[in-house]
C-alpha cells in the first residue's frame, strides 16, 4: 500500500522534501486499523518483533482509548520504539507476521506504533522511572539505539549509568545517519530525552580513547557495555578516492539530518556506489537535494543487492537509475581537482563463491566513462578495531566475541551490543535489533552484578 | 498511580473488575487463570439443579463485520457437582486469599432448599453470594431463574431465605425481561439484600438460518429463546442501573453488568452509580488478558482525571439522570458542518432530507467545488446528522443561547397558575 502522499521535490525550499514522506494516521484510520486487529492469542506478530512488542495490547488500547498505557507497552519493551515505528522493516517483521497477510491486509503495525508514540510525544510524558539506586555503576560507550536500550534498562534496575558519545547529540545512527524523511531527528531526541530523564547522564562530544581513556574508565566503573556502533565507509582503493566531491555515504546522510542543507547537489550528476540500504539512502538523499541525475552502480546485480525491496521501490519512485554489473575503476578531477567523471568497467557474474554468491569479473576492454559532479561511497562500514584491541577483546575482523546469551565479551567487565558485533551471523544491523541487545545486555549486568532476575520498574 | 480497590457492599476487591456468573467462571483452574491476568474477583457459575445442559447452545450475532456485537446463549447453570465445585472454591480461595469470589446460586423457591445450600457453600470460604433470579431459559421453565425473578414477590422471600443464614453479604442478580426494573429491585431490597446486581440476560432470538429455515442456534432443528449479552445489550443494562441508582428507596450498592468491554464502558456505569463491574461476553471474546487494558487504562484515566480513587467515580453522574420532565424545553442545539474535515459523501444530507427536518443544502462554491451547511433556523438539533457522520469532528453540535430554562413539570405548574399577575417566578 502506497500512503505517501506527494512524491515531487521542491527546488526551492529543499527542506520541505525531507519531512517525513509518510503521512502520520489520521486519527480515523487509527480508529478503523486497531480495531481491525483480532487481538490474536500467542500472536505471531510478537514473535516476530526483535523486542517483543506485545503488539495486540498495544493496539487494544488504541482502540479503547487508553493512549498512554499503549505507548508504554511499546516504549517498555522497546526504548527506541518511537524510532523503529518509523524505520523497522515491518514486511520482513511483525507486519509480515501478521495472520491477515492472507486473509486480507496485515494490520499497519508500525503505523499504529507511531501513532501511539506520537501521542506521547506530543504529550510530552516520561512513561517510566528510574529504579532504586542499587550502587553499581555501569559506563556505556556510544549512545545510539543500543546503549540507550541498555541505559533506560538499567536506570530502571537502579543503575548509575553514564553514557559517553563522541558526537554533539545520542542517538546514533537515529539522530544522524537515517534519512529525515523516514525519521526526523526530534523522534530521536525524544527518545534520548526519555532515558535522560532516569537519571542517565549522557557525555556528549566524548570519545573513548581520545577524550578518555579506556583504562580510565575500566577502573571507574563496575561494568561497560561497548556500543559503538560502525565507523565510516572503507576506501575504495581506487584513483582519485581523495578528490572534492567524493563523499562517505554515511557522512553525506549526516549532512542532511541537520539545518542548513547544502544546496550544492542542485542540477547535479551524482553516482552513488554500492547498492546496499545505505547506497540507497544517499541516493534519494541525493534526489531530495535537487540533483537532477542520481545513478547508483553495483557490480553484481538486481537479484544480489541487499536494500531491501521497499527500499528499492522507492528509490526507483525517485527516479534513481541502477547500473548493474557496473565496477567504478578511477575517479577523474578537472584542474581544481574536483570530480568531473568516473570511469568504469562492465563486469559479468561467475561462479558462486562461499556466500553463494556469484562471483563478479570485469569483462575485457569494457571500460567506459560517466559524467559525474559528485561519487557517494556507499560500500559497507568499518570497524572500530583499535578501540576494540584496546579493551582487549577478542574479536574477528573487529566483530567483537561475545557470549550469545549474556553479551559478554572476553573481558568479563565489558559486555558488547549493537553493531559493533553484528557480522558473522550475529543478527542483522538494525535499530529493532540493537534495541534488543542493549535490553538484554543490561539484564545480564544485573545478574552479574545483582544475581537475581530482573524485574523493571514501571 | 490510583487506588483501583473497592469495598463493594463489605466485599473487598482488588479491582472492581469481576468475572460474571458464566463459562469463564466455570471451574477453579478458570478462576484462578483469571486471577492471574489480573481480575479483581469472580462469581462463580451459578451453583443448583439439574446438572443438565444442551448441545448446542451459543450465537453470536455479527454486524457489518464487526464480530460479537450481540451473543445469545441457552445454556443453564453449571453442570459440574457441587462437590467438585466446592472442593474448586475452597483451593481458589486459599491460593488467592486476597481475590473475591462470589457463588451464584439458584435453588427452587423453597426456605430449606436456600437455607441449605448457603451453609454448604459459605463453609468452604466464599465472600458472598449472588442469588441468580436472572436465567431466562430452561430454570424459568421450573419455576427458577428469570420465572422467580419477575415476581417481586418471590424476589423479597427468596432473599430474606439467604439473608436468613448467610452470615457474608448477599447480592441479588435481577433479570432484565420485566417491565421495572426498580420493582425487583425493591424487592431485593425489601428481603435485605446487601447488593444487587444488573442485567442478567435479555430474551432473545439471535437468527434463522436462511438456507436450512432452522433457528440459530438449533437443537436437532428446534430452537428456543435464549439470553442476549455483549455490547448490545449495555446501554439497556445501563440505564437499569441508572433507574435503580437514582431511586432513594434502592439504596444498596449496585454492580453492573451487560456489555463491559472495556475500561470506558466500566467508567460510564460506575459513573452511573456501579459500585463495580461484572464482565462475560468480552471474556469470552477475547480472553482473560484484556482485563490488563481494563486495569491500566482505568487507572491511567484516574490518574487524568486527578482522582485518587476509583470509588470517588461511583455515582458521579446519577444527579445527571433524571425524567423527561425534568428537561429544559428552551435548550437549544443546532449542527454545523466543518467543510474543512467533511469528505462530502452526503450522508448527513440525506439522513436530514429524507428522515429529518431538510435542512442541510448540497452547494457548490465559486471554484466549483461541492459543500454543505446548515440553515440553522430550521434546524431541531435532533443530532442524527452528527451521528451518521462517518468523520470526526465534521458535523459539531454547537449550543446557541436561548431564553430562560423552562421544564415541561415547570411549565405546566405555569399553565395552572391563574393569569391575573400572579408572577411566575418561585
Ligand atoms: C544510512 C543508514 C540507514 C539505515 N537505515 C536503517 C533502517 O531503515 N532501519 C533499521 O532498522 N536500521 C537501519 N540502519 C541500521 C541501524 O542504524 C543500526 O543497526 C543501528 O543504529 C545500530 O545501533 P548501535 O547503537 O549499535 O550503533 P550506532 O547507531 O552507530 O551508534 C553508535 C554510537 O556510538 C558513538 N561512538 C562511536 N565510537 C565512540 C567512542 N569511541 N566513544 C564514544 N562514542 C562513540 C557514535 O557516535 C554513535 O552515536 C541504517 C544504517 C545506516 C548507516
Ligand atoms: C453462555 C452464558 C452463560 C451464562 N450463565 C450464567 C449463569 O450461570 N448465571 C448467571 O447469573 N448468569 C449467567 N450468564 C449471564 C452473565 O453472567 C451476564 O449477566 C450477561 O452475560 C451480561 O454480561 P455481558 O454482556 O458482559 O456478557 C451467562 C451468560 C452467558 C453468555
Ligand atoms: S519494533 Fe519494529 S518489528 Fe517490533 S513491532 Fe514495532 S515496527 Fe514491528
Ligand atoms: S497477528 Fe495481526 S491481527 Fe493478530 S494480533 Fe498481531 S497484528 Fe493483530
Ligand atoms: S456526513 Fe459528515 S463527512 Fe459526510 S457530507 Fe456530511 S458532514 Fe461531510
Amino acid at each position: 500500500m502506497n500512503r505517501f502522499k506527494d512524491k515531487t521535490t521542491s527546488l526551492k525550499d529543499l527542506s520541505l522534501n525531507f519531512n517525513e514522506i509518510e503521512p502520520d494516521l489520521s486519527p480515523k484510520e487509527a480508529m478503523d486499523e486497531s480495531n481491525r486487529c483480532l487481538y490474536c492469542y500467542d500472536a505471531p506478530c510478537i514473535t516476530a518483533c526483535p523486542t517483543d512488542i506485545n503488539i495486540p495490547s498495544f493496539i487494544k488500547k488504541i482502540a479503547s482509548g487508553n493512549m498512554k498505557g499503549s505507548a508504554k507497552v511499546i516504549m517498555d519493551a522497546n526504548p527506541v520504539g518511537a524510532s523503529c515505528a518509523r524505520v523497522c522493516p515491518t514486511e520482513d517483521l511483525c507486519e509480515g507476521a501478521c495472520v491477515l497477510n492472507d486473509a486480507s491486509l496485515p494490520i499497519m503495525i508500525g503505523n499504529l506504533q507511531r501513532h501511539a508514540t506520537n501521542w506521547a510525544i506530543k504529550n510530552n510524558e516520561q512513561l517510566f522511572e528510574a529504579g532504586e539506586d542499587n550502587g553499581k555503576t555501569v559506563a556505556i560507550v556510544g549512545g545510539g539505539p543500543a546503549g540507550l536500550s541498555a541505559a533506560r534498562e538499567l536506570a530502571r534496575l537502579g543503575f548509575n549509568v553514564t553514557i559517553f558519545e563522541a558526537k554533539e547529540k545520542a542517538g546514533g545512527l537515529d539522530t544522524f545517519g537515517i534519512v529525515s524523511f523516514r525519521l526526523p531527528q526530534e523522534v530521536s531526541l525524544w527518545e534520548v530525552e526519555q532515558v535522560e530523564n532516569l537519571g542517565v547522564e549522557i557525555r556528549t562530544n566524548t570519545m573513548i580513547g581520545r577524550d578518555i581513556s579506556v583504562s580510565d574508565i575500566e577502573s571507574a566503573y563496575d561494568a561497560i557495555v561497548l556500543a559503538v556502533g560502525l565507523s565510516k565507509v572503507p576506501m575504495l582503493g581506487i584513483e582519485g578516492e581523495n578528490a572534492n566531491g567524493v563523499h562517505d555515504a554515511i557522512n553525506f546522510v549526516e549532512t542532511t539530518k541537520t539545518p542548513p542543507l547544502r544546496e550544492d547537489f542542485i542540477g547535479k550528476k551524482v553516482a552513488i556506489i554500492g547498492a546496499g540500504n545505505t547506497a540507497i539512502d544517499a541516493a534519494t538523499c541525493s534526489v531530495r537535494l535537487g540533483a537532477s541525475d542520481v545513478k547508483m552502480l553495483y557490480r553484481r546485480t538486481e537479484a544480489e543487492m541487499t536494500a531491501y525491496e521497499f527500499e528499492y521501490e522507492f528509490a526507483k519512485q525517485e527516479n534513481v537509475e541502477f547500473r548493474w554489473l557496473t565496477q567504478p575503476m578511477k575517479i577523474l578531477t578537472d584542474s581544481e581537482g574536483k570530480v568531473n567523471a568516473l570511469e568504469c568497467i562492465r563486469m559479468e557474474l561467475g561462479e558462486a563463491d562461499v556466500s553463494g554468491r556469484r562471483r563478479p569479473s570485469p569483462v575485457k576492454d569494457s571500460a567506459f566513462t560517466i559524467e559525474v559532479d559528485a561519487v557517494i561511497k556507499a560500500i559497507g562500514q568499518s570497524r572500530f578495531v583499535d578501540l576494540i584491541e584496546e579493551f582487549d577483546l577478542s574479536h574477528d575482523r573487529g566483530i567483537v566475541t561475545i557470549d550469545s546469551d549474556t553479551h559478554q565479551t572476553s573481558n568479563p567487565k565489558v559486555f558488547a551490543a549493537g553493531d559493533v558485533i553484528f557480522g558473522n551471523g550475529q543478527g542483522e544491523a538494525m535499530v529493532v535489533e540493537a534495541a534488543e541487545q542493549g535490553k538484554l545486555t543490561a539484564y545480564s549486568i544485573y545478574k552479574e552484578l545483582i544475581g537475581e532476575n530482573a524485574t523493571v520498574n514501571a | 498511580m490510583a487506588d483501583l480497590r473497592i469495598n463493594f457492599a463489605g466485599i473487598k476487591s482488588p479491582n472492581p473488575f469481576w468475572l460474571a456468573s458464566a463459562p469463564p467462571t466455570n471451574s477453579g483452574y478458570q478462576v484462578q487463570r483469571a486471577f492471574e491476568a489480573g481480575w479483581g474477583g469472580a462469581v462463580w457459575k451459578t451453583l443448583g439443579e439439574p446438572i443438565l445442559n444442551i448441545s448446542s447452545r451459543f450465537a453470536g450475532t455479527h454486524f457489518n463485520g464487526q464480530r460479537m456485537a450481540g451473543f445469545n446463549n441457552t445454556e443453564l447453570i453449571t453442570d459440574r457437582p457441587l462437590e467438585v465445585n466446592l472442593k474448586e472454591i475452597y483451593e481458589t480461595k486459599k491460593r488467592f486469599p486476597n481475590h473475591t469470589i462470589i457463588a451464584s446460586l439458584m435453588v427452587e423457591p423453597q426456605q430449606e432448599k436456600w437455607h441449605e445450600i448457603v451453609k454448604r457453600v459459605e463453609a468452604v470460604g466464599v465472600d458472598g453470594f449472588e442469588l441468580n433470579f436472572g436465567c431466562p431459559h430452561g430454570m424459568a421453565e421450573r419455576g427458577m431463574g428469570a420465572a422467580s425473578g419477575q415476581v417481586p414477590e418471590l424476589v423479597e422471600k427468596q432473599t430474606m431465605w439467604a439473608k436468613e443464614v448467610a452470615e457474608t453479604p448477599v447480592i441479588v442478580k435481577l433479570t432484565p425481561n420485566i417491565t421495572d426494573i426498580t420493582a425487583t429491585a425493591y424487592a431485593a431490597v425489601q428481603g435485605g439484600a446487601d447488593a444487587i446486581s444488573m442485567i442478567n440476560t435479555i430474551n432473545s432470538l439471535a437468527g434463522v438460518d436462511l438456507d436450512t429455515w432452522n433457528t440459530i442456534p438449533h437443537v436437532a432443528g428446534k430452537g428456543a429463546h435464549g439470553g442476549y449479552c455483549g455490547p448490545a445489550v449495555k446501554p439497556i443494562a445501563l440505564n437499569m442501573v441508572a433507574e435503580c441508582a437514582r431511586n432513594s428507596t434502592i439504596n444498596v450498592p449496585i454492580s453492573g453488568i451487560g456489555g463491559v468491554s472495556d475500561w470506558r464502558d466500566a467508567v460510564e456505569f460506575m459513573l452511573m452509580g456501579a459500585g463495580g463491574v461484572q464482565v462475560c461476553t468480552a471474556a469470552m471474546h477475547h480472553g482473560f488478558s484484556i482485563v490488563e487494558d481494563m486495569v491500566d487504562g482505568l487507572n491511567n484515566y484516574l490518574d487524568d482525571k486527578g482522582l485518587d480513587s476509583v470509588e470517588d467515580l461511583v455515582g458521579k453522574s446519577v444527579p445527571k439522570y433524571s425524567d423527561w420532565g425534568d428537561l429544559d424545553l428552551n435548550y437549544k442545539t443546532v449542527a454545523r458542518i466543518n467543510t474543512d474535515t467533511c469528505i462530502n459523501c452526503n450522508k448527513c444530507h440525506i439522513a436530514c432530507e429524507d428522515t429529518a427536518h431538510q435542512c442541510i443544502d448540497m452547494l457548490t462554491a465559486k471554484d466549483g467545488s461541492n459543500y454543505l451547511k446548515v440553515h440553522e433556523e430550521d434546524c431541531v438539533g435532533c443530532n442524527l446528522c452528527s451521528i451518521v457522520c462517518p468523520v470526526d469532528g465534521a458535523i459539531d453540535m454547537i449550543e446557541i443561547p436561548s431564553d430562560e430554562p423552562m421544564t415541561w413539570k415547570e411549565r405546566e405548574t405555569a399553565i395552572k397558575q391563574p393569569s391575573c399577575g400572579i408572577s411566575l417566578v418561585k
